[in-house]
């Protein structure tokens, strides 16, 4: 080797990044309070909403981009980004057949394919093309069970009382900088309502598709299960090349209540910039859940491979008395990309417990750092974290860092930290080379030993998926 | 078994080898025909170990000169994981901790890479894991070390098993053995020797690298090898294995320095 052969064992060609060629409706570049008060009009919403923007826009207003992260990039320029882009289409199909086949024909392009006859059994998708949700699968038989899973839009149409009790009570519209911005400007996103007792029948799910070069991605992600209510939920992320940056600033909230609970999985493959840093996504997203019920129960797991930039902490407010909080996340920085990821675990309610395995993988001359909380109040007696931190560097130019945080005002709680750091060395990649197995498998074989107790969370058809995704990122031509 | 009409398997020709610049083979002349076991001795950097190496293909060592005909072909030109398939086997000196792949996995993966070469059938989990249970055998390794990462936690001892184990599975032509007697036990000793000796036979070759007499006691070479300075300086029988054993090696500076070398 070999830090030549890493080198090109590392820069595989993305295979999302092709652009669909659609007509768009874009409102102009810019942001002001004219243009929240036209993204409302624009989606009909309802008053609240409106104020629930602006207020999050002043608010915005006043605020510092955070610097506090690892991370390094050219300032974004916030008037220079189109806030609302939609495919030119009527309101949302009644019917796919009403959908624009080119929509169909990109999701079918990503292996996401929402036709009736090629769906994956038994997992609904809700595909969302820049701004706006295009077509959500599986509606009627959710509905069966009562579940309701649409997108951001057709909620608050149908639905305003449900978000106009959840939205913004777990992450509100001033907690940081990107939450501000999004609960300002989003346009669209899923929704998912579990009521009292319902396992829901299916895994849900929602692709997230950006399209278009200098539009911003701001979408909503709400999930409320009720009392002994039970979801799977996968989110998924492409984006075509460009040598811009495009900004991605999602927000997630999640309620759990009594005995319920949310697994919520994400693979993320937004398109990475190329091996020179150029272009790519920022992605700033924050993703919180909320355990207000006794014994409830919410699980995060992420596999970020993709971004420029990673900003991005799922966490957990475990306030219900045994609930309990996990993240599970691997990160795979490669080439230029920065990655400054964890989760925050704040355990208040009594007895509470979570658990942290984060295992990033560095290459190139990436940076991939871990940046977590743990914070145990006064009230939480009897909780216990367990933290398990490693990193895997592949050649010699790529950087791992562990940034744990951890705060206790209860002294009878019990926290524990694990970290490990190694590399990728010749030897072990020689001792199977000399056993028959090809260095690209020998490396994938590595990457995902190490990353097994993180793939084994996933729900299984994306576990696969997740596997291969990694193996093609650390794909490419070995000399 | 010294055959003299026997297939000759591997011919290494002048060899000659660096790492980071820096020469340490200078001249290895050998050749091992079908059904022999040789043994290849010396001190501490005479080059032994750099030998097995670069018959495996590290790419650590770099070939400057020579030539090393494998079954007739160019052994140097190709890949370390097309080598192994094609029957070379490497028993490590030190074999490598790998956390989080799993042994069982890594044994059937492997197995089966060598298995595609020879035209035999693949093996699913299933009959892997019949087939391997039966190898076990010739190591007398506990099947929970199947369960394990590859070698990870493993004592010295378990870690040479896993060597002889992988040799039974991969079936070679050739098996290099690098100091495998090195932190056994007597115990140990005699279960890895006695696996070798099992695996060996009248249509492949072992290549014994090692510093003691004690584990030729086990395994009777045809041929032992004195290396120094990077190439071997003398041959003989299973006799000289037990004549260095009294003489040390001394002559080996002796006969360096009358040819200038040292």
């Amino acid at each position: 080797m070999t830090s030549t052969s890493t080198r090109d064992l590392v820069s595989q060609p993305y295979k999302y990044g092709f652009v669909t060629d659609i007509e768009t409706e874009k409102i102009a570049k810019g942001l002001s309070e004219e243009v929240v008060r036209l993204i409302s009009s624009k989606k009909n919403e309802p008053k609240f909403l409106l104020d629930f923007r602006l207020k999050a826009y002043r608010h915005w207003l006043k605020l510092q981009e955070p610097d506090w992260a690892a991370l390094g990039y050219k300032a974004i320029d916030y008037q220079d980004i189109v806030y609302y882009a939609a495919p030119k289409q009527q309101d949302k199909k009644q019917s796919l057949d009403e959908v624009d086949p080119k929509l169909l024909e990109t999701f079918e392009k990503l292996g996401i394919p929402l036709s009736e006859q090629k769906r994956l059994s038994n997992v609904a998708v809700d595909a969302v093309f820049d701004s706006v949700s295009i077509a959500t699968t599986y509606k009627e038989k959710l509905a069966e069970h009562g579940v309701v899973f649409c997108s951001f839009t057709e909620a608050v149409a149908e639905h305003p009382e449900l978000i106009q009790k959840y939205l913004g009570s777990v992450v509100p519209s001033n907690d940081n900088y990107f939450a501000a911005l999004n609960s300002a400007v989003f346009s669209d996103g899923s929704f998912v309502f579990i009521p009292k007792g319902v396992e829901c029948p299916m895994e849900l799910s929602t692709y997230f598709r950006i399209n278009s070069g200098d539009t911003g991605q701001f979408e909503r992600t709400l999930i409320v299960a009720e009392e002994g209510a039970s979801v799977s939920y996968l989110e998924g992320c492409t984006a075509p090349m460009f040598d811009t940056n495009q900004l991605h600033a999602a927000v997630v909230e999640l309620v759990v209540l009594d005995d319920a609970s949310i697994k919520y999985s994400t693979v993320q493959n937004w398109y990475a910039g190329d091996e020179n840093g150029v272009g790519g996504i920022y992605n700033f997203v924050t993703k919180r859940g909320h355990c207000r019920g006794a014994r409830s129960r919410i699980s995060w797991t992420q596999v970020e491979t993709g971004s420029a930039i990673t900003w991005k902490y799922p966490s957990c407010v475990l306030q219900g008395a045994d609930s309990v909080g996990e993240f599970y996340s691997v990160a795979l920085t490669n080439n230029c990309q920065q990655a400054d990821t964890g989760t925050k675990m704040i355990h208040v309610g009594p007895r509470t417990r979570s658990t942290i395995v984060s295992k990033g993988i560095s290459a190139g001359r990436s940076s991939n750092s871990y940046r977590g909380l743990v914070q145990v109040g006064p009230n939480a007696k009897g909780a216990r974290n367990y933290s398990q931190c490693d990193s895997m560097l592949i050649g010699d130019q790529a950087a791992a860092n562990t940034y744990p945080y951890i705060r206790s005002q209860q002294p009878q709680a019990a926290i524990e930290h694990e970290a490990s750091t190694c590399r990728m060395s010749e030897d072990q990649l020689f001792y199977l080379q000399s056993r028959g197995i090809g260095f690209e498998e020998a490396v994938s074989m590595m990457v995902s030993g190490f990353c097994r107790d993180v793939f084994n969370q996933l729900p299984m058809e994306f576990a696969a998926e997740a596997d291969k995704l990694l193996a093609l990122k650390l794909e490419g031509s070995v000399g | 078994m010294i055959r003299p009409d026997a297939e000759p398997l591997l011919e290494i020709n002048d060899l000659h080898a660096s790492v980071e610049d820096k020469p340490i083979l200078n001249g290895v002349n050998l050749q091992v025909k079908a059904g022999e076991i040789h043994a290849v001795m010396g001190r501490n950097g005479s080059g032994k170990s750099t030998l097995s190496k670069v018959l495996a293909g590290h790419p650590a060592y770099r070939v400057t000169s020579g030539s090393v005909r494998y079954l007739g072909r160019d052994l140097l030109e190709l890949e370390p994981e097309e080598r192994s398939r094609l029957g070379v086997f490497l028993g490590f000196q030190y074999p490598i901790e790998i956390p989080g792949v799993s042994n069982l996995e890594f044994l059937r993966v492997s197995t089966n890479a060598r298995r595609e070469k020879q035209g035999k059938e693949e093996l699913d989990t299933f009959d892997f894991d019949d087939h391997v249970r039966d190898r076990l055998q010739v190591v007398q390794m506990d099947p929970a070390f199947l369960e394990r990462s590859v070698n990870e936690g493993f004592s010295g001892g378990e870690k040479k098993r896993n060597e002889i184990l992988q040799m039974a599975l991969l079936d070679p032509v050739v098996a290099i053995l690098d100091e495998t007697d090195s932190g056994l036990d007597i115990d140990a000793l005699r279960i890895v020797a006695g696996g070798v000796n099992q695996l060996a036979s009248p249509d492949n070759c072992t290549l014994l690298i090692t510093h003691y007499q004690r584990l030729l006691d086990e395994i009777i070479p045809d041929y032992v090898h004195v290396m120094g300075a990077g190439r071997i300086l003398r041959t003989g029988g299973s006799e000289l294995a037990l004549e260095l054993e009294k003489i040390g090696y001394d002559w080996v500076d002796q006969q360096l320095a009358a040819e200038g070398v040292a």
